[in-house]
């Protein structure tokens, strides 16, 4: 009886940590994504087109996704990890190169969106979504032009802000706010930045992630700091919303396709990012995702509806004053860990 | 970058292993009913060796370890200091710069930062508080409970039942809701001219739902004690001449201490190590010792588990030693002792 019962937990157990991937068809690849950020149709029309059965997996952080891709290699093929992730994996040798020639649809994705400072000579990488940071706000509520970071000091309106709860980005518009590059590595200006952090805590309403988006559309507070996405996502829902890029310049980032050094289908992978370039794909899959599209093609596709929208399609100088984030060393990410910890628990 | 996400495998994994763990519970309760073997209680042992014991010797390993695994008290300083091993982590020629243009270390902000053991001091209180308040909201809606002359007292444990139903995040989220400036409460507020009043995303807000969340752990083990106990002996008391006042202060008091302090241990010990209700409720403007373990863990960089491991031992000991001193109180565990 206790071998059976014993048995029967390690069968549940394996049962649990087989991947999906193990009942598989002959042509495979396997995909590993953010959950809700594909129009999931578009992998029906690639095994109808190709034959080859996408086998889908999903993360929930950067840093998830970074230890399954170590501890399990070969079971992924195609990944979409964040642009300074991209940089690290890429140090860690733990990517493949992507051979162009079997990419043509490259063709189609901006010239000002490649050679991305996390993949300088673009041989790891291809974007697959982009999109900015900055200010969201309600227009019934604010009365000043929201074009600096400095509104979010602004007493006036005290306990209406949301800020985002997450190291890099609100270290980072700090520090470009105070003049300096969100990839600092200066203690002064880091210090500099926790303070002005501290200063502002009494007038923040409170620190969000993903909430941020929700109580925005419910009236909850006139100005919060939000990725363009939720931004577009809120500004549907309600029409007193707007959003802009302060003029000290923000993040701007792209979310690339990757291949890890260890995948066992390639060719495929590389089938799969090409069919994602293809110009009706790509937009398809902006109209589902509602984010940025580094697609050129897909974008005249799109029409007026995408290059109208200034918070999808934001224009040129805006782009040019913001920046991207790069990978941080542990050893020195540990300085940015204990400013932030300083923020969260000033009184 | 999206908002959605699913649970990653490591979710799935811990679902399927309750299911597992609870089939095998009921497997052994009804072998168990026809032999009482202690050998049959193995699954359980098993379960308890990976799933508590390895992991609490996984805690203290890695709390006097370096990432690289070499023997080290240095997390023990972090507790102490938090910007110790941030020190360590900088380029010592990149502090002597700093130090030559006259900058010391406090200039720089990385001087002694003793915003561990602060926090530790205020979860301490926090806790402390909600399990006073609990035992003085509690101890009271027990005894009415257990009133044999309350004819509404059974319906009274099924309200305090039904709502522990749903999970304690749904109900912190619906209190979140209930306290918002377009809430529930504020909108009350303003019908009667009160005007919206600040109640989310402050530290009374998190005591309230530390309370709210933890005051059935409080009424149950008191309402348990006074519900079994002898009604004769109330009874008797009034014989010899005892009022109210003093059958109560005479006989079920010190009657009902086991499951007041089974209740305040089963308070405080979640109490302290509260996290999450504190950023629902306290939008991340409050932190609790939790919370900052939480943060550790969640942290890319490895070193971090070190420190946050050492964090959760010190935590960890000092549960300990007021669970120690608490079982002094109910040697016999008659409150349904707890470990």
């Amino acid at each position: 009886m206790k071998k059976l019962l014993a048995l029967l937990t390690l069968l549940t157990l394996l049962a649990a940590v087989m991947p999906l991937g193990a009942l598989a068809a002959d042509e495979v690849v396997n995909v590993y994504n953010w959950y809700d950020y594909m129009d999931e149709s578009v992998f029906e029309q690639f095994e109808e087109e190709t034959g080859i059965h996408v086998n889908k997996m999903y993360f929930t952080t950067n840093e998830d996704m970074m230890v399954q891709v170590r501890v399990s290699p070969g079971a992924y093929d195609l990944v979409f990890p964040s642009d300074y992730c991209v940089e690290r994996m890429i140090s860690e040798g733990m990517l493949a190169e992507i051979n162009m020639d079997n990419i043509p649809n490259f063709v189609n994705v901006e010239p000002s969106l490649r050679n991305a400072d996390y993949d300088p000579e673009q041989k790891y990488s291809v974007p697959f979504m982009w999109g900015t940071v900055g200010i969201l706000y309600n227009t019934t509520m604010v009365d000043d032009p929201v074009d600096s970071w400095s509104i979010l000091w602004n007493e006036k309106y005290a306990d209406s802000i949301f800020m985002l709860d997450s190291i890099r980005d609100t270290l980072g518009i700090t520090l470009k706010y105070l003049g300096y590059s969100m990839n600092s590595r200066d203690l002064l200006q880091l210090n500099e930045a926790a303070n002005k952090l501290i200063e502002q805590k009494p007038i923040v309403k409170a620190y969000y992630v993903d909430e941020t988006k929700d109580k925005m559309v419910a009236g909850e507070a006139a100005l919060a700091v939000v990725y363009s996405g939720d931004a577009l996502y809120s500004m549907e829902l309600n029409e007193d919303l707007a959003y802009s890029v302060p003029k000290e310049g923000s993040n701007i980032w792209i979310d690339p396709m990757v291949i890890p050094a260890t995948a066992k289908n390639k060719e495929n992978a590389e089938k799969l990012i090409d069919f994602l370039c293809r110009p009706d794909i790509a937009q398809k899959n902006c109209e589902y995702i509602w984010y940025s599209s580094p697609n050129a093609a897909a974008i005249e596709l799109m029409g007026e509806d995408y290059t109208e929208n200034p918070t999808i399609n934001p224009p040129q100088d805006v782009i040019d004053r913001c920046e991207f984030f790069h990978d941080i060393p542990d050893d020195f990410l540990s300085v940015y860990n204990s400013f932030w910890t300083k923020v969260k628990n000033a009184k | 970058m999206t908002s959605f996400q699913v649970p990653g495998w490591g979710y799935v994994l811990m679902a399927v292993g309750f299911a597992a763990f609870i089939a095998l519970l009921i497997a052994y309760i009804v072998v168990n009913r026809g032999f009482k073997r202690p050998v049959f209680a193995s699954p359980y042992v098993l379960w308890i060796i990976v799933f508590t014991v390895i992991p609490c010797l996984l805690v203290a390993y890695f709390s006097f370890t370096d990432p690289a695994g070499n023997f080290t008290l240095d997390n023990f300083k972090s507790f102490w200091d938090a910007n110790y091993n941030t020190r360590k982590g900088i380029d010592p020629a990149l502090l002597q710069q700093y130090q030559d243009m006259g900058l010391s270390l406090d200039d720089l902000g990385l001087g002694r930062n003793p915003i561990n053991i602060d926090t530790l001091v205020f979860s301490l209180w926090m806790a402390f508080l909600c399990t006073a308040i609990c035992l003085l909201l509690g101890y009271p809606a027990a005894h009415i409970m257990a009133d044999r002359e309350f004819r509404l007292g059974p319906t009274l444990v099924v309200l305090f039942v039904v709502p522990m139903w749903m999970n304690f995040l749904l109900r912190t989220i619906a209190l979140m809701s209930i306290m918002e400036d377009g809430g529930l409460i504020n909108t009350v507020l303003n019908w009667l001219g009160f005007g919206p009043a600040k109640l989310l995303n402050t530290t009374a807000a998190v005591q309230v739902g530390m309370v709210y969340n933890f005051l059935p752990f409080m009424v149950f083990p008191i309402y348990n004690v006074l519900n079994k106990m002898d009604y004769q002996l109330s009874e008797a008391a009034m014989d010899l001449g005892c009022n109210k006042w003093k059958i109560f202060y005479k006989v079920t008091l010190p009657l009902s201490i086991p499951g007041v302090v089974s209740g305040i241990t089963m308070v405080f010990m979640p109490a302290v190590t509260t996290f999450y209700i504190s950023r629902l409720l306290g939008g991340g403007k409050v932190q609790l010792f939790g919370d900052l373990i939480e943060a550790k863990f969640l942290s890319t960089s490895l070193n971090e588990w070190n420190v946050g491991s050492a964090l959760s031992l010190v935590m960890m000991v000092l549960i300990l030693l007021s669970l120690g001193l608490l079982q002094k109180a109910d040697p016999k565990g008659e409150g349904g002792g707890i470990i």
